[in-house]
């Protein structure tokens, strides 16, 4: 048994070793120093919550055969789960903390004095506040964590899911949480706390089924977020400083990478929340253009001649190379460019596929060094002055309507100049739009060659014609 | 007058929001997916509180109401620091193995 002073400098400890550790993300080469420190963060937290409660009775093994329960699922979905599965993966580690945020305060509810924070029915106003946020927010992150994993999985369908009257429906629920909450400090009654919980966990679906399937990355980020901040209110309640420490910094971790996200796709916050982007897009508008504009098709032969002939050739990765797991195929083309002295690239919009960094962790997967791999705004000026743009599985993130039609959905996207290169490589397997659901003015012009293809296949199929 | 406990908290609070924001800016883009579940991992400090309501109960009956809950969140918290870990592990190795051949 150590005492609480001991115990709270030893909490801070691993505090300070989770900041340690997400500073190691600077650069790739300082990570894996990073991780461990996280590693050991987690550990020295552990270690201290047994030592500080001492009195071990029966309980403790079960404690410790369910760590290694929990533990030994984990480990196996770690080392299972495809790369390309990243994105479900973290959303359902998400659902996970939320869901733990919300048992612990439970607990912490049903028995305060356990955590010194009162007796049953007469538990501290602060504490009671606190961890009725910790359970709110916890069970919104469960919740919603949830249908994005449902969605990024694809067992629910990634299409915005609205209804009229949803904003107001979310506002009125919201203001019942806060409601309930007042009447719970003041009353100190159980059914008010299960209901405020009840409520967030619906709350958590509504928020997500709105939110179609290309601002998943806003999401998972904004998801991510949710769950510091309900890590960092049972912190609150447990006045543990590890806790608010990690809190606040998963908080604000996520709350940054929301705010890329949404830059990259130059939408506010607010409207990825509200929904249903390109819902209200009429699609027959999209047709009729179809039709008229005449489209250069070509085959795995053109392709490969095209860029066998050129000096420089860039990679334009997206979603579509991810569900087609390419980039082992992708990787196998570059190195026989490379061989034949081409330059070869790779350039990565920010929203590019399903998650923050998602298209990196593929092309790292498949070997390709990171110094090849380039942001948005580090390549962009490069696209002149190269022969080939090799577009595989992106598509809104190139649309060149961004920048000139201001009344288009996605104008004033940041998006990457494909269409300064001399010619554009464009694998995709059909002509249908993307999931902004606008038309993507690049397939019509003279220098697109448009290679309708599982991206996968067309890659290998490029591989052997350029032998 | 004593100051409130609760405000110190509160300090340490809004300072980590400070110094989470201003490293996960340093933080390289190309690394936002281990970031995402490393922060997944670290959050999972919340066995912390699991660990303290699971063993609370144990003075007169192990399976109290409080305490199930207690063990439910270790289970959730456990798959989350082991899973979230090891992933991030073997991204950031994916990292690593393309810098050695490059050498």
């Amino acid at each position: 048994m150590i005492s609480a002073n001991l115990s709270a400098i030893f909490y801070l400890i691993s505090g300070i070793l989770f900041i340690l550790a997400l500073r190691g993300l600077s650069s790739p080469d300082t990570s894996r120093q990073g991780n461990y420190f996280g590693i050991i963060g987690m550990v020295i937290a552990i270690a201290v919550t047994f030592l500080s409660i001492g009195n071990f009775s029966t309980s403790i093994v079960y404690v410790f055969l369910l760590l290694i329960v929990g533990g030994a699922v984990g480990s196996f979905i770690a080392f299972r789960i495809p790369m390309t599965a990243m994105p479900e993966l973290v959303a359902g580690f998400h659902s996970l903390v939320g869901l733990a945020a919300v048992f612990v305060a439970i607990a912490a509810f049903l028995n305060p004095s356990a955590f010194n924070l009162g007796s049953v029915g007469d538990i501290k106003l602060a504490s009671l506040i606190e961890m009725s946020i910790g359970a709110a927010v916890g069970a919104i992150t469960f919740s919603g964590s949830i249908i994005a994993f449902l969605k990024l999985r694809g067992i629910m369908s990634g299409a915005p899911i609205t209804f009229t009257g949803q904003h107001y429906l979310n506002l009125i629920l919201g203001i019942t949480i806060f409601v309930l909450v007042f009447y719970l400090c003041k009353s100190q009654s159980e059914s008010f706390f299960w209901t405020v919980i009840a409520i967030s966990f619906f709350v958590g679906v509504l928020l997500i089924i709105p939110i179609g399937g290309a601002d998943m990355p806003v999401v998972i980020s904004m998801l991510n977020s949710y769950s510091g901040w309900a890590a960092a209110g049972i912190g609150f309640t447990l006045e543990n400083t590890a806790l608010i420490i990690t809190g606040a910094l998963v908080g604000s971790s996520g709350a940054i990478l929301s705010y890329i996200m949404c830059k990259a796709m130059n939408r506010s916050f607010i409207s990825v929340i509200l929904g249903g982007f390109g819902a209200d897009n009429s699609s027959s508008n999209t047709k009729d253009k179809q039709d008229q504009k005449p489209v250069k098709s070509g085959n795995a032969e053109d392709a490969a001649f095209l860029m066998k002939n050129a000096s420089s050739v860039i990679i334009v990765p997206g979603y579509g190379m991810a569900v087609a797991q390419a980039q082992h195929a992708l990787r196998e083309m570059v190195d026989k460019l490379k061989k034949n002295d081409i330059k070869v690239t790779y350039a990565i919009h920010p929203v590019a596929g399903r998650m923050p960094g998602h298209m990196n962790v593929l092309l790292a997967e498949a070997n390709v060094p990171y110094d090849e791999v380039f942001e948005l705004e580090d390549i962009n000026n490069d696209f002149a002055n190269s022969d080939v743009a090799f577009v595989i599985g992106a598509n809104d993130v190139t649309n060149p309507v961004a920048k000139t039609d201001p009344k288009s959905p996605i104008f004033g996207m940041p998006v990457l100049d494909v269409e300064k290169c001399k010619s554009v490589l464009f694998v995709k397997r059909s002509l249908s739009p993307g999931y902004a659901g606008i038309d993507n003015e690049l397939f019509y012009r003279d220098n697109t060659l448009m290679l309708f293809a599982d991206a996968k296949k067309m890659t290998e199929d490029i591989v052997k014609n350029l032998d | 007058m004593e100051i409130d406990p609760f405000i110190f908290r509160l300090s340490i609070f809004i300072l980590s929001i400070f110094i989470g924001y201003y490293v996960v800016w340093s933080v390289t883009p190309s690394l936002h997916t281990p970031l995402m579940s490393v922060t997944n991992a670290i959050s999972s400090v919340i066995i912390v509180g699991a660990i303290i309501a699971a063993l609370a109960g144990s003075s007169n009956n192990t399976f109290d109401t409080s305490s199930i809950f207690g063990f439910l969140a270790i289970i959730l918290a456990a798959v989350n620091i082991f899973g979230g870990f090891l992933v991030t592990q073997r991204m950031l190795q994916m990292y690593k193995k393309k810098k050695n051949n490059k050498k």
